[in-house]
């Protein structure tokens, strides 16, 4: 193990310099985490996403991380994640689509407890039929847990967002887990050129005594304390409790915008804003649109971009401002349920010119040629009504 | 125990229950169940059914600590998650079943941050919440020898919920959800803990208060050092089982009083409880 030295995150983020490597989005979630100071790791298997978390197995091994263990299913592993959270620690860990429905009860409790997890998810599309394939239908559901959500493009977003997402999730004032979502296979095994911090520079370790909620170590005064409302009073006060508490979880995701502004530059990515056609779309998705927006300008159509990097809190105020411009917008997505789609109509006004799709599903791909083909067909049928 | 200290200018704001506990709790006291009467409790009060033997048990459990100032409880969903808010050890509850999986989670973190001390994370829960829909976290715990006691708290059914039958419940018991009597035997949880890597396994009830007392603080000290161990507590519920709160400990008799410790566990405790009895303790 490399003799390390503690930076700040604006150090980290801004200023450190970069060294180019050639990787998969997998072997970048390793690299993310050995520069996270991540105390422990807890693993279970699962495609896309089982490679991950053997590197960081590996990176265990050479004394970066100081605990890591293989749990039993993936919901006894997001509990195990908030015992180690509630007892100050800085935890990591990994899953995909079905693992990520196996362990769902633990999602909302996560954010509930105001736990800083952070959780990688590498999507894939669920049974039934079987499938292990890409497909990121899971990140709809997951968008309503009260977690941060963000959604990868590439290896190198799947990177910076896992060390972003570390320290956004710790303020005082936001103390939530978020996830880290990225498309299985198309980030998780795919090589591309990543930008890394030094391996010898990590962020500070994590602090439990400035959380806002009681660390579960008996440090501090224990007397009728539970890391839970009392709803088991069945009362005014437990109801009130709990109404309350769910308010002050959204209220936390709010808070935490100023830190994604600070840390991550904006929650959206905007290419030709005044655009006459506007794609709007997260993750791969996002990359395949960008593509297709160059070969559309390229033949003199007048289309731009908006990659959603921020899935919660949703950037509503981005997104109606961008909204008002173009005539035309197209939110091509990877999984069947287009819950995208659902967030930005259900929030921008004169919806009409929003088209949700083209989606694709159960692991097929989204290749340009087709965004491309789409746009043109929508565009002429827009032309002859 | 420092936490718990009165900041100066605040002795007369804070309750008078607090006040008892910084003055007279068990906090660093090595108390026991012989001391009960002569100490201020971690718990004032609960709010269980007349006759219920969780209550009794949990305040022999309580009282039996080695070292309550450093506990920390992990509970699941169940009539004992009711009493936890009112005791003053940091407890957890966080969903039905994954007590033992959060408590694997929290005593690896303690461990890290804490090398030089020990902190005991002791998971206390009830027949549902271990032998059913927590039993594959619980057999895991123990299979990955992981330094944590389990305490079963057995009512034999779900008695929160309205008294619905568990895999503790006897067969042959009609009861909400066996229609027609249970149709198997109660799962033999303490002979599947000793194959799963317990080093400590004991079956008692509240109505042997010393001796539950031994076993608890046994096999929180065992845990420390030398592995999982479980206890399981037969306390009978008065209101599901249709029988008058004054029969309980009648009825808590009647279970059979097991003890088993692996040979290392064994040399272990005699060990120190010879050096306890050179210092004049009794438990």
């Amino acid at each position: 193990m490399l003799e390390r030295k503690v930076v700040s995150p604006e150090y980290m983020f801004f200023e450190a310099p970069r060294e180019k490597k050639y990787l998969i989005g997998n072997e970048a979630v390793a690299e993310a985490v050995k520069r996270a100071n991540v105390d422990m790791v807890i693993s279970y298997p699962i495609t896309p996403q089982s490679e991950a978390t053997h590197i960081v197995g590996d990176i265990y091994a050479q004394g970066y991380v100081k605990d890591y263990y293989r749990g039993e299913d993936e919901f006894n592993v997001m509990s195990a994640m908030a015992g180690a959270a509630m007892g100050g620690v800085r935890a990591f860990t990994a899953t995909s689509g079905p693992g990520t429905l196996r362990a769902f009860e633990m999602f909302p409790c996560w954010a509930g407890e105001r736990l800083p997890i952070v959780c990688a998810f590498m999507t894939r599309g669920v049974n039934s039929p079987l499938t292990i394939q890409p497909d990121n239908i899971e990140i709809g559901w997951l968008a309503d847990t009260g977690m941060l959500i963000f959604h990868a493009e590439d290896p190198q977003d799947f990177f910076d967002m896992i060390l972003q997402a570390y320290v956004i999730a710790e303020q005082p004032d936001v103390h939530l887990p978020v996830g880290v979502c990225a498309d299985g296979f198309f980030v998780t095994h795919t090589r591309e050129i990543v930008e890394l911090t030094p391996e010898d520079e990590m962020l500070p370790p994590y602090d439990p005594s400035v959380s806002p909620v009681v660390t579960m170590d008996m440090e501090t005064v224990p007397v009728r304390h539970m890391k839970d409302p009392f709803v088991m009073k069945s009362n005014y006060i437990s109801y009130n409790t709990h109404a309350s508490w769910q308010q002050e979880v959204r209220a936390a995701a709010e808070r935490a915008r100023k830190y994604i502004t600070r840390y991550m530059g904006s929650p959206v990515e905007v290419v030709h804003p005044g655009a006459e056609i506007l794609f709007m779309a997260s993750g791969t998705a996002a990359a395949q649109a960008r593509v297709a927006m160059e070969r559309m300008r390229a033949e003199g159509i007048d289309i731009g971009l908006v990659k959603i990097k921020v899935i919660r809190p949703f950037p509503e105020k981005e997104i109606t401002e961008l909204a008002e411009v173009p005539r035309i917008i197209i939110i091509p997505e990877h999984n069947i349920t287009g819950w995208l789609a659902r967030d930005i109509k259900s929030r921008v006004n004169n919806n009409a010119k929003i088209y949700g799709g083209p989606r694709v599903f159960g692991g097929m791909t989204m290749p340009p040629e087709m965004l491309v083909e789409e746009t043109k067909k929508l565009l002429l049928n827009l032309v002859t009504a | 125990m420092e936490a718990l200290k009165v900041s100066p200018g605040f002795e007369k704001i804070l309750p008078q229950e607090y006040q008892e506990l910084v003055e007279d709790g068990p906090y660093g006291r090595g108390l026991a169940v012989k001391d009960l009467g002569t100490f201020k409790e971690v718990i004032e009060e609960h709010p269980l059914c007349a006759g219920c033997g969780l209550g009794l048990a949990i305040r022999l459990i309580l009282a039996s600590l080695p070292d309550p100032g450093n506990t920390i409880i992990v509970g699941t969903t169940g009539c004992n998650s009711i009493v936890m808010p009112q005791v003053a050890i940091h407890n957890i509850h966080a969903l039905f079943g994954n007590q033992s999986s959060v408590a694997s989670g929290l005593k690896r973190a303690l461990r890290l941050r804490y090398p030089d001390k020990t902190k005991d994370v002791v998971v206390i829960a009830g027949d549902g919440g271990v032998a059913d829909i927590g039993l594959a976290p619980t057999m895991h715990s123990w299979f990955r020898r992981e330094n944590i006691t389990t305490i079963m708290l057995d009512n034999e059914g779900y008695s929160n919920t309205g008294g619905q039958e568990s895999g503790m419940t006897r067969q042959g018991v009609v009861v909400n959800m066996a229609p027609v009597g249970k149709k198997f035997p109660k799962i033999p949880l303490h002979e599947i803990a000793k194959a799963a890597g317990c080093a400590y396994v004991a079956t008692v009830t509240p109505a042997r208060a010393r001796r539950l007392g031994q076993m608890a603080k046994r096999a929180i000290l065992i845990a420390r050092d030398i592995g999982p161990t479980y206890v399981q507590i037969f306390c009978p519920c008065s209101t599901n089982y249709k029988f008058p709160p004054s029969e309980t400990l009648k009825r808590a008799k009647e279970t059979e009083i097991t003890e088993y410790m692996s040979p290392e566990a064994q040399e272990f405790i005699e060990k120190i409880e010879k050096e306890s009895q050179s210092r004049g303790g009794k438990e």
